[in-house]
């Protein structure tokens, strides 16, 4: 049940999520905006405290008519007042608070408001904290030790499903960055470029769920190779790949910046290539909160997010590219050699087999957590077995990835939004239509679904 | 010439020759320079020294220099000095330390005094003993929430065991003879256990609590290592991630002597109490 139903359709049910399929469907196809969703859910909210019981509230309605309803309960709660109300920059509620990083530069906005200063300027004062593994952090989140948090675009919707872990509500306020990532070889596979080829390899990701798996897993099975039974996957936290890599633990990563181009600084690997070229805008990583946190700090919730939206906003220009990447390398934060980061950060980068490479976008930081993307990252949980049966996709992703909250807080601090995803979803050539999930999850020839 | 002194200088001349072997070894590879595009050579990093790689003892000593120069600086919340570092390991081993021998210590007496608990609380001890600390530690984070309270716990779980064997050990083994003169001296069980077993026993019990404090020290820097934000290993961590061996190095030899002064104390404490029969 979501806040975002239509509590004036005798239809749909507020106690679970059953009836809402067509309503959303709808609702999509009229085009809801930020306000008429707030305001939806404040009427949600009303409705709910009026009528505790479905049944009851089903009877009402059908007995006087949605809008006789409506006309009803806005002549005795001032509605508009509070919605007005919610859209005015309150008072934070939490002004110190935790926040977990992992050092790598798919969380630069979140990194650099703290050296820049846009949290600051939102009135919080955030503790940085560096964490060393995804699943450390999956469970400090669900610990409440830290009020939000870095994590992989994925983890927020496997948290919520319950998949890996126990079951806990989340929401993802932005997406950190787009692309970003790479493949990286150790340099003995210089000559051994064809993926057809890598039948017995051990290749590393940073953690289950995670666009690296996914990609990895895809890329690989579109070469024919099952990731399952012909190679090996390890989990490996990011700052142990170049050492592992070294100690010839595996033979290459699909892993985060900077550890693809500290390989090379290190001379130990070469970029094999971007997942840019696999998927050009493919997410990483999100700024994820507990549901629960966000309803009990509204107002500290949305200065977080306008603090992390104008940095990522700042990020997105390739001018100051070089000045991030100076605020960002201190051993209190990535702990890495700037040359290494404004090599990830401008895109002009040595490849580790002697070539100079200039891929202005190698990294983006679009902010707005697309519904979309959120479905193909269920869409390849299904594929490989990480959720069995029938998956709602976009009825789970639309409680989890709050775009609409992001475009409506970016219109705040003047930060143009695009109304719809910049960039269609192709990945290695073949297009994702959102509305055909299980199609598509149907379509591939090796997967465990 | 003293022992004493023949063994000093043996000790000398072994550092001085794990020294040179280090120095030969690190000496920079004088292999001709490739010819490489200048900009690929910059972007590699190639035209100046660069800081990974194993250190000469030479920058050995210079990162020495430098930690120990300012070793409580706090330069944010993921960067504080090696002094700050240490002192938050300590305290948690002492905390974990602490509340292990707080348990230990009277269920080892009880455990001591009584073959009947003995007999009860021993397949569990022998279960439990050989377990890793650490593989307690995911269990530990699902429970208890909190990831310092997990590392301290941690702590308690690998300390508890040696003082625990050591205590029962200890009490069991005091001499018959003590106890029937208490036994004839009408002292009542209280009296007997503080005046009579503990001092009998006190030099059996610290060496269980040294052994403790020895594996705790062993302990903490792999707990920090996987929970991370503060302490020695997370240090280590850190450094790991820049791929920085000089400092990893430098807390090597950090986590070497603070646990080197950690056994000397114990050392002292245990000659205190020792007594000859």
């Amino acid at each position: 049940m979501s806040l975002f139903d239509n509590p004036f359709n005798a239809e749909s049910s507020l106690g679970c999520a059953c009836g809402r399929h067509a309503s959303a469907a709808e609702h999509e196809a009229a085009g809801r905006d930020a306000e008429a969703l707030s305001g939806q859910a404040l009427q949600t909210a009303v409705v709910k405290a009026l009528f505790p019981r479905d049944a009851e509230r089903r009877r009402f309605l059908r007995a006087v008519g949605s809008n006789t309803a409506m006309a009803a309960i806005a002549s005795l709660f001032p509605l508009g007042a509070l919605q007005a109300m919610a859209q005015e920059k309150g008072k934070v509620e939490k002004k110190d608070l935790k926040v977990g990083f992992i050092p790598i530069t798919c969380a630069t906005p979140l990194i650099m408001s703290a050296p820049l200063g846009f949290y600051e300027k939102q009135g919080l004062n955030v503790t940085l904290v560096k964490t060393a593994g995804w699943a450390l952090i999956r469970d400090k989140v669900m610990n409440k030790e830290y009020d939000a948090s870095h994590l992989l675009a994925p983890m927020p919707l496997a948290i919520s499903l319950g998949v890996g872990s126990g079951a806990l509500p989340m929401n993802v306020a932005t997406i950190q960055n787009s692309n970003g990532q790479a493949i990286t070889l150790a340099l003995k596979h210089k000559d051994n470029r064809d993926p057809r080829k890598w039948k017995g390899m051990k290749f590393a990701v940073p953690f289950e769920f995670s666009m690296h798996n996914f990609l990895l897993r895809y890329y690989v099975a579109e070469h024919g190779i099952d990731p399952d039974r012909d190679i090996q996957i390890r989990v490996v936290p990011p700052p142990e790949m170049v050492a592992n890599l070294r100690a010839g633990n595996i033979d290459g990563y699909l892993g985060p910046d900077p550890f693809n181009q500290r390989a090379v600084y290190d001379q130990v690997g070469f970029i094999h290539l971007l997942t840019k070229e696999l998927w050009d805008g493919h997410p990483c990583c999100s700024l994820g909160v507990r549901a629960q946190w966000v309803k009990d700090n509204p107002n500290t919730f949305a200065a977080l997010y306008r603090a992390v939206l104008n940095a990522a906003a700042m990020a997105a220009d390739p001018g100051n590219r070089s000045t991030i990447a100076n605020a960002i390398a201190p051993a209190n934060y990535l702990n890495q050699p700037v040359p290494v980061l404004e090599q990830v950060l401008t895109g002009k980068f040595a490849d580790g087999l002697g070539n100079v490479k200039n891929v202005p976008d190698r990294i983006g930081f679009d902010p707005v957590p697309w519904n979309a993307l959120g479905v193909w990252i269920l869409s390849q949980m299904k594929r490989w077995g990480y959720l069995k049966g029938d998956v709602r996709y976009k009825d789970i992703v639309e409680q989890v990835y709050l775009v609409t909250d992001a475009k409506k807080r970016m219109k705040e601090e003047g930060i143009l939004a695009p109304a719809d995803m910049p960039k269609r979803i192709v990945v290695m050539g073949k297009p994702f239509d959102a509305a055909k999930a299980d199609a598509y999850v149907a379509g591939f020839a090796i997967k465990r679904a | 010439m003293s022992q004493r002194a023949k063994s000093a200088i043996l000790s000398c001349l072994l550092l001085a020759v794990v020294l040179l072997a280090w120095h030969v070894g690190t000496l920079p590879k004088g292999g001709a320079a490739q010819a490489v595009d200048p900009e690929y050579a910059r972007l590699m990093g190639l035209d100046k020294p660069k800081s990974d790689g194993l250190p000469t003892p030479a920058q050995m000593g210079t990162t020495i220099a430098k930690q120990l120069s300012d070793p409580f600086y706090d330069a944010g919340s993921n960067d504080k000095g090696i002094g700050i570092q240490i002192a938050y390991s300590l305290s948690r081993v002492a905390l974990g330390f602490v509340l292990a021998a707080l348990v230990a210590l009277p269920l080892g007496f009880a455990i001591g005094l009584s073959p009947l608990i003995h007999g009860a609380l021993d397949p569990f001890i022998q279960v439990l003993k050989p377990i890793s600390p650490l593989a307690w530690m995911p269990l530990a984070l699902y429970t208890i929430k909190d990831s310092t309270t997990s590392s301290i716990f941690v702590i308690f779980v690998c300390s508890v065991w040696p003082m625990l064997i050591n205590t029962a050990h200890g009490v069991a083994n005091v001499r018959r003879d003590w106890l029937n003169v208490a036994k004839t001296l009408e002292a009542g069980t209280l009296r007997t256990a503080f005046q009579v077993i503990l001092p009998a026993a006190a030099p059996v019990i610290l060496t269980g609590m040294r052994i403790s404090m020895g594996i705790a020290w062993l302990v903490i820097v792999a707990a920090e290592m996987l929970v991370g934000n503060l302490g020695i290993g997370y240090f280590v961590w850190n450094e790991w991630n820049n791929l920085s061996l000089s400092n990893v190095i430098f807390a090597i030899l950090v986590i070497g002597v603070v646990g080197m002064i950690l056994d000397f104390l114990f050392g002292i404490a245990q000659r205190a109490v020792a007594y000859v029969e």
